[in-house]
């Protein structure tokens, strides 16, 4: 059964379609993928998700509910963690303030305290850091920042927008062993990337998304042999 | 040698205590004696920003700058004839602190450039002054107006409602839009809220428009009538007291964080669950409150208000006050309102007689025109200027909580103590 279910969205930036019709589904405990181009409607099809824009027509079920244009504060509290594209932390705040804006739904500061041990634990830099401001951190470090702020909502299903955009290799390849790290532990992860091979080679399923609909969809070992993909995402 | 000598005297605490001591004695001493000098005056206010910057605990200096402007201020300068005119300037610096402290939750804290500002302020002292005179009488069907003065006390939580109220009626159309929009509609609505005041006096008179209402009923308070200047100034002191310790803490609550968080990215802010508008109106509404309940004191310490105290220079003004100190900085906004506000009352007033005197005397002809008195706007926008170019975060910038790394180690040290007491148990 699938905890995460589009059903034919339709998503508009004023006149503009920017999703012409996309349905997919996400597992419970799967790491699905979600690539394509520039413009091609990726993280639209999160922002929709998450309430961040609105759907015109159709209608996203999470775990058999509907949360079509939910707002944003009441996706989150239901277990959707959305980590937008570009990091976005909150640069001329501290580390710890950051990630407490993370628990911003949560009440009680032993919960808050034990998140943020757990936060971590994936990531012990940040707690190096806690008094710093955000925005004096390397791109690496904001990137792990985004991430940990997000998994203070402990979360259900964590929909990261490219996390590897504008990072080294190195510190690409450690965030992706985290992201695995997080699905052992439980964590449904919806991913956007352009780094389309690296992607599908940690997920289980992906979707190849175009113009803003779902043109092909398959697991990560199958897309990654698929001709057609080879030649427009992996050359 | 010397130099390092001298640095290390004044970094020790107990030398600064001693310096401080005699600086308040002298400035306060040489007030007392010597009526006239407004330095003295100036200097004893400035030895508070002193105490900022001295090595003593937090309650410490609470509790000695409290001491200094409930006590020793008004004793000090209560020597002579100017002790009105001292307290008149003491008690709009207090005014002005508090609105400028308003501002800065919105402004400062949540990032939403607000330049109508001054509408609040005029909600809190209309609201008084409509009550507490016979324009009430004109439109309330029961009641007899004006209320007596006891009413003053409940009026202060009703002008702060009443600001509110105003801000998130305001807030509601204006924040739909966002940065520089933001900044004209909000200006737009701060002149719109003074048009009506002006012509709210047809067909039904609230305010009885440009004339302005006058002989508002003085504050009264165990039968005692407060109309002294020294009067209202204890009144502001213990408002501004109150204001600081909210403003405080609000800034360190959840709700803080999450103003910052709105003005440092949207977009992510809501992604975390932060509801953008109730977040921002209550940015909007808590701001007013304080200039709400300021704009109360403003119209009974006046005894009479009009539309023309609350122009467009007064939102500029508040605004320069924040800009200067520091935006997000409770201490440094204080500092830049209370900066201004002397340079508005006290030393353009001051610069303005001498000039005036040398002209009587015929020493120099000064024309009308570039009195300093009329120079205000252009000295703002020189302040501005410089600020921008040189030290755009402010005379005391915005800090952030600093983390405890010490009880950080500590409470790993434990931790790890706890593991190695297991290991070892384990080994047994």
């Amino acid at each position: 059964m699938p905890i995460l279910q589009l059903n034919n969205i339709e998503t508009y930036y004023g006149a503009i379609q920017a999703l012409k019709g996309i349905s997919m589904e996400v597992g419970k405990g799967e790491i699905v993928t979600l690539i394509g181009s520039n413009g091609a409607g990726k993280s639209t099809t999160l922002k929709s998700i998450s309430g961040l824009a609105k759907v015109k027509t159709g209608s996203i079920l999470y775990k058999d509910k509907d949360i079509t244009n939910r707002p944003p504060h009441e996706t989150t509290l239901l277990g959707l963690a959305h980590v937008p594209e570009g990091r976005r932390i909150f640069a001329q705040l501290t580390v710890k303030e950051n990630l407490q804006m993370g628990a911003y739904s949560v009440k009680g500061k032993d919960v808050i305290q034990e998140r943020m041990e757990t936060v971590f634990s994936y990531f012990p830099r940040l707690k190096e850091r806690l008094s710093q401001k955000g925005g004096t951190m390397s791109g690496g470090e904001q990137q792990m920042l985004a991430i940990g702020r997000a998994l203070m909502m402990q979360p259900e299903v964590l929909m990261l927008d490219e996390p590897s955009m504008g990072l080294a290799p190195i510190i690409v390849e450690q965030i992706f062993e985290i992201i695995l790290q997080l699905n052992s532990m439980g964590i449904t992860i919806l991913l956007i990337e352009q780094n389309a091979y690296q992607a599908l080679s940690i997920a289980h399923r992906g979707y190849v998304i175009q113009n803003g609909s779902i043109v092909l969809t398959g697991t990560g070992s199958e897309l990654i042999e698929n001709e057609q993909i080879k030649e427009a995402y992996l050359a | 040698m010397m130099k390092e000598k001298l640095i290390g005297f004044l970094q020790n605490k107990w030398s600064q205590v001693i310096l401080f001591t005699l600086f308040v004695v002298i400035t306060s001493l040489s007030l007392y004696l010597s009526q006239k000098s407004v330095v003295a005056f100036l200097l004893l206010l400035a030895s508070l920003l002193i105490l900022y910057y001295m090595k003593l605990k937090n309650l410490t200096k609470w509790i000695i700058g409290g001491g200094i402007l409930f006590i020793l201020l008004p004793m000090a300068s209560s020597g002579g004839p100017a002790f009105q005119s001292y307290m008149e300037v003491a008690t709009m610096v207090g005014i002005y602190v508090a609105m400028a402290l308003g501002l800065n939750i919105v402004v400062g804290l949540a990032g939403l450039l607000d330049l109508g500002f001054v509408a609040f302020f005029a909600v809190g002292a209309y609201s008084y002054a409509i009550f507490a005179t016979p324009q009430a009488s004109n439109f309330m069907p029961f009641g007899s107006y004006p209320l007596g003065g006891e009413s003053f006390w409940i009026f202060l939580i009703i002008g702060g409602i009443c600001a509110a109220i105003a801000g998130v009626l305001i807030g509601i159309p204006v924040l739909r839009v966002k940065g520089d929009y933001l900044a004209i509609v909000t200006l737009g609505f701060g002149e719109i809220i003074r048009i009506v005041f002006n012509n709210l006096d047809r067909p039904v008179n609230f305010t009885n428009g440009a004339m302005g209402i006058s002989s508002v009923t003085p504050p009264s308070i165990f039968g005692i009538q407060l109309v002294f200047p020294h009067h209202f100034y204890f009144v502001t002191l213990v408002i501004l007291a109150f204001t600081i310790f909210a403003v405080l803490r609000f800034e360190h609550s959840k709700l803080g964080r999450s103003w910052k968080a709105v003005r440092e990215n949207e977009i992510a802010a809501q992604a975390m669950g932060i509801p953008l508008v109730k977040t921002k109106l209550l940015a909007f509404a808590l701001g007013a409150t304080f200039s709400g309940m300021m704009g109360v004191v403003f119209a009974a310490k006046q005894a009479f208000i009009d539309p023309t105290s609350f122009t467009l220079l007064e939102s500029f003004t508040i605004l320069v006050m924040v800009v200067l100190g520091g935006m997000g900085s409770v201490p440094g906004v204080i500092l830049g309102a209370a900066l201004v506000t002397i340079l508005n009352l006290q030393v353009l007033t001051e610069l303005t007689n001498w000039v005036n005197q040398l002209t009587l005397n015929g020493i120099i002809n000064v024309p009308d025109a570039l009195s300093p008195a009329k120079m205000q706007k252009l000295i703002f926008g020189l302040l501005l200027v410089i600020f921008a170019l040189y030290r755009p975060i402010g005379l005391i910038p915005a800090k952030n909580k600093k983390f405890d790394e010490k009880k950080l180690k500590t409470n790993r040290l434990a931790i790890d103590r706890e593991n190695t007491v297991a290991i070892d148990k384990d080994n047994v």
